[in-house]
């Protein structure tokens, strides 16, 4: 990886003098548009993407010792606080009870540039967030022995202290008074085995707020003289708001103020209570230019139907498939549905507009762009919106859109305090940015001795990139397909003589986007249940069948160390015994290889997971126990999308409305057992909280098919 | 109207229409943030208190209802210093991830222990019907059977 070409710590005085404030720039290597092609290719080497254009602040030293670290990167679950303060600490010699971590506001300028999200978070940061902190740390050296009058090579920091043969400072104590730094030139790296956090499964960070209930998340957050706001949202598919009647809203008790704007109405009242009240006595008008259901759904979305672009190819699979009438050749159809976020807390925010500002705290993966669409609408400069950022009840990808943000800062607006508003349950199951529907044409040949000669993979999905906020419409011109709906539709069997993948893109009625691990859970569903097929047809060991078609580089023997890995320590047996059987699936998603097995049985057509062994290599664990975290939440979340979740659309609604009907796993669906092995294969980390959602379909579908003997080619999944 | 209320062992008048769910009581009027809204509906659970020890969803409860109750909610569980059991195998086995349902899932926890102190199973599986985005049922699981466990224990030594 390419060293930082450039660096530059500023420092101010902390109001009242309590310490210094530390900001640094790092520049990024590579324009946004190089950033989005990584990105396709391989999330892990995506380059930290905050702003570059001037010094913001990462650190903030104070009096009493402690060293604030303000993160560009939201904490939604997925652990990346905890890793954060691990590699800073390591670097900067500090105890991790020293090191406080808080979400970065927009007004520091410490934010990402695009988004927290694509499994990006820690291996975007391993590389600069250990340069600043070792920059820092050779800086409170420099500046320690100064104090000491010691050269330099005389002291040594360690637990936030600068040490000299005679005496010893706090970092505390070393940064006050302190106006002008010095500043050294990349220090170099510790050896990853002389860490003393970095690698070693630490406690989460925010684990025993967490625990107390501490008010952290959006849903918590509050501001003085604050009101209530509600927002009517549409229920059906295409409706246009065209205006309403508010007399009868107007009136009713708690209410200040109806809300009347072009594209939404609202209220706002002094309890939330009373303003989803007084929502409902709002008559609003919308348009819908016809009527949707799922069949029509289904059949915009059929191969063939959309806009195709071919994403892989190699020698010649089209040839080779050509005819699909002769028995060599398999061909089989997989479907996936439109699914939910579902995350418990719901979108919203508190927002205070006055007269030449605006703040808003919020749950949001994208801080700038929620800022920009903010400062848009209220017609103000970004650097006059500042977005407090707060913990997430729960991201998923659903975070990624935030017209939420705009809607309370209206609201405030109108009233001139404070405002909070909140999505309805209803809300937001009719109103989410869906993970797309999708439909997947799978074809194959054998030659005589079982090997795959030509393989294709067609798939139609609804968009994910495409129509997002985070990907400018310029860059979609320049890609073709859709990076998101993409994600796991290649092949990673390179041993074929032929293969080839092509994307066909579906602008369906309703909004569809970025679901955690985007395309890959619906595409290795029908890459990997094929295989299976497929291993069937030639006779052989599902294991050793893909074995034989895997490459001998760099990512193919990592791959084949994963499945055999898993093979062995699943004791993967290829046949049914008892109703009970296990089912084999592997998927590379952003560079990050991961094997499933998945041990089920069968009672009166109910599916049950078990146990499911998982072994994924991604480079390096920075935390283990939150690396396995992360992959037995996404089996878990995967095994609520394979067996059970599905919204369909009915007279124009998208269905279910609420938890129960969206049927979700609960602890009776989770497997008793979950056995995870976590392989680090090249030192550097790479994506950890996407890619064990990839396998987890397949794994089930080829399990239940040894127990049936009949395919399950549609999820959720249904063996009746 | 005036209602009566015993929070966290704290005895205490509000002034709210009766027919408020009690969440919003909790929440918005007397400040304890910790139980959560997700669906309004009963649905999810991440409102769940404890009504007299029984785990009840605040979300679809009226608030008049809890006049002469005993209301434990998250904050009323136990502190940083002096976890609940159910709190401390929690933080054992490291269950949260982004937290949100958490309160709710402990709450039902503490109730379930009330009733079963030696959960089996099939007492998990039929009393946390809770829903958990982030998948922590796994560990969870575990620290359910933890929690019965130090429960256990600390019955014994006093």
């Amino acid at each position: 990886m390419a060293k930082v070409s450039r660096r530059k710590f500023i420092v101010r005085s902390l109001i009242g003098g309590a310490g210094v404030l530390v900001g640094a720039t790092y520049l990024a290597r590579n324009p946004l548009r190089r950033q989005l092609y990584d990105l396709l290719d391989d999330p892990s080497m995506l380059a930290y993407s905050g702003d570059t254009s001037q010094p913001f602040m990462w650190f903030e030293v104070t009096k009493a010792n402690q060293v604030i670290l303000h993160s560009p990167k939201v904490e939604m679950g997925q652990g990346t606080f905890t890793s954060m303060v691990q590699i800073a600490c390591d670097e900067l010699e500090l105890d991790i009870s020293q090191m406080q971590i808080v979400h970065a506001t927009s007004a520091t300028g410490n934010i990402d540039g695009l988004s927290t999200g694509g499994s990006t978070s820690v291996a975007g940061l391993w590389q600069p967030l250990r340069e600043l902190s070792a920059t820092l740390r050779e800086m409170l050296k420099a500046e320690g022995a100064k104090k000491l009058s010691v050269a330099v090579d005389q002291v040594r920091a360690s637990a936030g202290t600068i040490i000299g043969p005679m005496g010893s400072l706090s970092y505390g104590e070393v940064v006050e008074g302190v106006t002008e730094w010095e500043v050294p030139d990349a220090p170099p790296l510790k050896d990853l085995k002389d860490y003393k956090y970095i690698g070693k499964p630490v406690s989460r960070v925010d684990l025993v707020d967490k625990v107390m209930g501490t008010p952290m998340f959006g849903m918590d957050a509050q501001m003085p003289d604050m009101l209530y706001g509600s927002v009517v949202r549409p229920s059906k598919i295409g409706a246009k708001f065209k205006g309403a009647d508010v007399s009868k809203a107007a009136g009713r008790p708690g209410v200040v103020k109806v809300v009347q704007e072009d594209d939404f109405v609202g209220v706002v009242a002094t309890s939330m209570t009373e303003a989803e009240n007084a929502k409902k006595a709002i008559l609003a008008e919308w348009e819908t230019d016809r009527e949707w259901n799922t069949k029509d759904i289904e059949d915009m979305l059929l191969v063939g139907k959309g806009k195709a672009m071919v994403i892989q190819k190699e020698g010649d699979a089209e040839g080779e498939l050509a005819d699909e009438n002769t028995s060599s050749v398999l061909r089989s159809e997989y479907k996936s549905p439109i699914g939910a976020h579902a995350q418990i807390e719901p979108n919203g925010a508190v927002a205070y507009v006055e007269a030449d500002k605006a703040t808003v705290m919020i749950s949001t993966q994208v801080v700038g762009i929620t800022r920009s669409e903010v400062a848009k609408r209220l017609g103000l400069e970004d650097a006059q919106v500042n977005i407090i950022p707060t913990y997430l009840g729960g991201g998923f990808g659903r975070r990624l859109h935030t017209p939420n943000a705009i809607q309370a800062a209206v609201l405030s607006k109108a009233v001139g305090k404070p405002v909070k508003c909140f999505f309805s349950r209803q809300e937001e199951f009719q109103n989410d940015t869906f993970r797309p529907p999708t439909h997947h044409v799978m074809k194959g040949k054998l030659d005589e001795n079982g090997k795959i000669v030509a393989i294709e993979h067609q798939f139609s999905s609804g968009d994910v990139m495409f129509g997002s906020a985070l990907l400018p419409p310029v860059v979609g011109t320049i890609l073709g397909a859709d990076g998101g709906a993409i994600r796991g539709g290649s092949f990673h069997y390179r041993n074929i003589p032929s293969f080839r993948a092509v994307s066909w893109r579906v602008q369906l009625p309703f909004s569809t986007s970025w679901w955690r691990s985007l395309g890959l859970l619906a595409n290795t569903f029908a890459i990997e249940s094929f295989m299976d097929e497929l291993a069937e047809l030639a006779g052989k060991d599902p294991i050793v069948f893909r074995l034989d078609h895997i490459s001998d580089d760099v990512a193919g023997n990592r791959l084949k160390q994963v499945i055999k890995t898993a093979s062995t320590k699943s004791g993967y047996q290829n046949t049914a015994v008892n109703n009970r059987a296990m089912g084999f699936a592997c998927s590379t998603d952003a560079g990050t290889p991961c094997a499933h097995v998945a041990e089920v049985s069968l009672t009166d057509g109910t599916i049950r997971v078990h146990k499911v062994t998982c072994v994924m290599d991604p480079g390096f664990a920075v935390n283990p126990d939150q690396v396995k975290a992360q992959c037995e939440g996404s089996i878990i979340m995967g095994i609520s999308a394979s067996l059970f979740e599905r919204m369909y659309v009915e007279k124009s609604e998208l269905k279910p409305i609420i938890y129960g009907p969206y049927r979700m796993a609960l602890m009776r669906d989770a497997p008793r057992e979950i056995d995870v092995e976590i392989i680090n294969g090249t030192g550097v980390p790479g994506a950890v909280g996407e890619p064990p959602l990839g396998p987890i379909a397949a794994a089930i579908a080829n399990a239940a098919y040894r127990i049936t003997g009949k395919r399950v080619r549609e999820l959720p999944m249904s063996v009746v | 109207m005036k209602l009566s209320l015993n929070i966290n062992n704290r005895p205490g008048t509000v002034d709210v229409d009766g027919d408020m769910p009690l969440l919003w009581v909790i929440r918005d009027v007397l400040d304890l943030k910790g139980t959560k809204f997700g669906c309004g509906k009963a649905a999810c659970g991440a409102c769940t208190i404890l009504v007299d020890g029984d785990a009840v969803r605040s979300c679809s409860y009226p608030a008049k209802m809890a006049e002469g109750k005993q209301i434990t909610t998250i904050e009323g569980l136990g502190t940083s210093e002096s976890p609940h059991p159910v709190q401390q195998a929690w933080i054992e086995e490291i269950v949260p991830q982004c937290g949100y349902c958490q309160p709710g899932f402990m709450m039902a926890t503490a109730a379930l222990l009330n009733k079963h102190p030696n959960p089996s199973d099939d007492d998990i599986d039929q009393n946390i019907v809770n829903v958990c985005r982030c998948g922590t049922y796994y560990r969870m699981r575990k620290a359910i059977k933890k929690a019965a466990q130090i429960q256990a224990g600390s019955t014994i030594q006093s």
